[in-house]
């Protein structure tokens, strides 16, 4: 392709000041049409849904009727809704305690691992298998019957003399099973953990052994510092990925959020306003706070991230 | 694999390795010994709910609740035939064609367009590359849910709901950028001296993408598609919201509707159609956990 482009202007094929002009034009175009099925999406299915969503959030909209301009109105009264409210205080509860459980346990059982001479291979892949399950409607069905009244784990507990008489109705237990179902998914996480710990130069912690540090002291000082970026990765993507429960939240409620509203997550409450009462303008404003907090949090933890994420030279 | 895999051979040593004078052979072993004990113990923690599933679906129903044994005394394929049954007039097998055929289209569509849509942001240099780089970057942390809902809309007047068509349409045109940010990552690991020499010798981008990337990329296009055919797999909010006819549901929403209609009455053929819905990620995971697990440690690097 190129060089039939030379030999039309004309220039000297191997003349390279004049051939990267020429190179630069057909490259354009070349990438533009490999970029096409991305472009098309990106348009088609992001921008342009997403401008017509903000459009809708003013709006009432039911499907069937033509949008009727209403301002700010959804969003006033978004925040008299008793039930967004509640949905908000659910996935935030759900997010500030799920989350650094989650990666809490991925960290150590990934520090635990990256120790080991064998097997390293074969409990990294068990670990990690409910992490490809997890948000399963099948798992959201396994769950429901083992938390729910005299299953398995009501069995287990009452061995220790606890009774909860089942997790799965009672209001002040349905947010500790959820937890437990994220946190059980630590194995995605912790692979991260684990490969970010195999970056880790080893002279870094022999010069350690010699200067006298113990374990802990390794730990704050080198394998903290050195895992940050992956530290602040992870927790990016898992707090963004914990805003926006659904499946499990779905199947293990009926569809409804109960008992008591205690399982209504953000994004819960926002289809069923969708789709179920097919308030369209309401749910896109619904949709837009949620972007605007995945955006401010993403944000702050950028902002943040510089006072405690390092990053060196060779370990990105 | 090779490739993927960031560099570790820098650490093959164990952590032993940390103060080596103290370290007799004994205290090594007894510490081997530890380490397998506190892993296997929590494997068994881990893996609890995964094996109960499975040993319930044996179970008469009567077993299951109150009941946190793996072991029955009465395992039985009576849950199977039920589960196998289907609901609402369609069978299960019916379910699982549904689930495959959309599996298999998400595979194919994810990976052709992810391939070459990558192919423009690791190798071709044209301007306006790197911000729509950066806007496939943050869709990646975008919440999909502020797009649902005009994606309904436009489907439903073009008629297309109760088809599969929004389902697949965003596979086809990249619309997961974490497909298309893996093979970026993986594209731009490999040599540039590749394309160097074949430009040299008069190759264009689609030469080049088709007999030198793609024949190399085979680990990345592995991973990406056990991955698009899992997440298609386990689906459930696309069904739910797009999927109206009980012929056309994929596995996940036949659950749902055979939970409506069974309630908690029959919790044996619940698990077992459960474990029926899981069974190709289960085999697929058996299969391939290498490429997965791999696929995902480093997507975490190297950003």
């Amino acid at each position: 392709m190129t060089q039939t482009l030379t030999r039309h202007s004309g220039a000297p094929a191997a003349a390279p000041p004049a051939r990267a002009p020429r190179r630069r034009g057909a490259d354009t175009r070349a990438g533009y049409t490999f970029l096409l099925p991305w472009l098309l999406g990106f348009i088609l299915l992001t921008v342009g849904p997403m401008l017509s969503s903000l459009y809708l959030s003013f709006t009432n909209y039911n499907l069937f009727e033509a949008p009727k301009w209403i301002g700010l109105e959804n969003y006033t009264s978004l925040f008299q809704d008793e039930r967004f409210l509640q949905s908000v205080g659910v996935t935030l509860g759900y997010v500030v305690f799920g989350t650094p459980l989650k990666l809490a346990a991925a960290l150590a059982v990934a520090l635990l691992l990256n120790a080991a001479t064998r097997g390293q291979g074969f409990y990294r892949s068990a670990f990690y298998a409910p992490s490809l399950i997890g948000a399963s409607v099948s798992i959201a069905i396994v769950w429901k019957a083992m938390f729910g009244d005299s299953g398995p784990v009501d069995q287990g507990l009452s061995f220790f003399g606890i009774n909860l008489g089942g997790w799965v109705g009672n209001p002040s237990m349905t947010m500790p099973m959820m937890i437990l179902l994220t946190v059980w998914q630590f194995g995605a996480p912790m692979v991260i953990f684990l490969a970010g710990l195999k970056q880790i130069p080893q002279e870094l912690y022999e010069a350690a052994s010699v200067d006298g540090a113990g374990r802990f002291r390794k730990f704050v000082n080198i394998t903290f510092p050195m895992l940050s970026p992956v530290v602040f990765f992870n927790l990016l993507l898992e707090t963004i990925h914990a805003f926006q429960i659904f499946a499990s939240a779905y199947i293990i409620s009926n569809g409804e959020g109960g008992p008591a509203g205690s399982t209504l997550f953000y994004t819960l409450y926002l289809y069923l306003r969708g789709f179920s009462d097919f308030r369209m303008g309401y749910a896109s404003a619904m949709a837009w706070l949620l972007v605007i907090a995945v955006g401010v949090i993403t944000l702050i933890f950028f902002r943040t991230s510089k006072s405690w994420v390092h990053y060196s030279g060779d370990a990105k | 694999m090779t490739i993927l895999s960031p560099p570790t051979q820098a650490r093959t040593a164990d952590a032993s390795e940390y103060n080596p004078k103290a370290d007799s052979r004994a205290a090594k072993r007894a510490r081997g010994i530890v380490f397998h004990a506190v892993s296997l113990a929590l494997i068994a923690v881990v893996l609890y709910p995964a094996l109960w599933m499975v040993s319930s679906a044996f179970k008469p129903s009567s077993e299951i609740i109150g009941n946190s044994s793996i072991w029955s005394s009465n395992f039985s394929f009576d849950n199977f035939v039920t589960a196998m049954g289907g609901i609402g007039g369609v069978s299960t097998a019916q379910f699982f064609a549904n689930s495959v055929v959309l599996a298999l289209a998400s595979v194919i569509g994810t990976v052709l367009s992810a391939t070459v849509s990558a192919y423009a942001f690791a190798r071709i240099k044209f301007p306006g590359r790197s911000i729509f780089f950066g806007m496939m970057i943050a869709t990646l942390l975008l919440p999909f849910h502020v797009v649902i809902i005009p994606q309904y809309i436009v489907f439903q007047q073009l008629g297309l709901v109760d088809t599969y068509i929004p389902l697949l349409i965003g596979k086809f045109l990249a619309a997961d950028a974490f497909f298309v940010f893996l093979m970026v990552q993986f594209m731009r690991n490999l040599p540039r001296e590749l394309d160097e020499a074949a430009i040299i010798d008069g190759a264009g981008h689609v030469r080049i993408f088709c007999s030198i990337m793609l024949p190399l990329m085979k680990p990345a296009l592995i991973s990406s598609s056990i991955f698009a055919f899992i997440w298609s797999w386990n689906d459930f909010l696309g069904p739910l919201l797009y999927l109206n006819s009980p012929e056309k549901y994929p596995l996940p929403l036949a659950l749902r509707l055979f939970v409506d209609q069974t309630q908690s009455s029959d919790y044996g053929a619940m698990i077992a159609m459960s474990v029926l819905a899981l069974l190709p990620v289960l085999v697929f995971f058996l299969i391939f956990q290498r490429y997965i697990v791999e696929g995902v440690s480093t997507q975490g690097l190297k950003g």
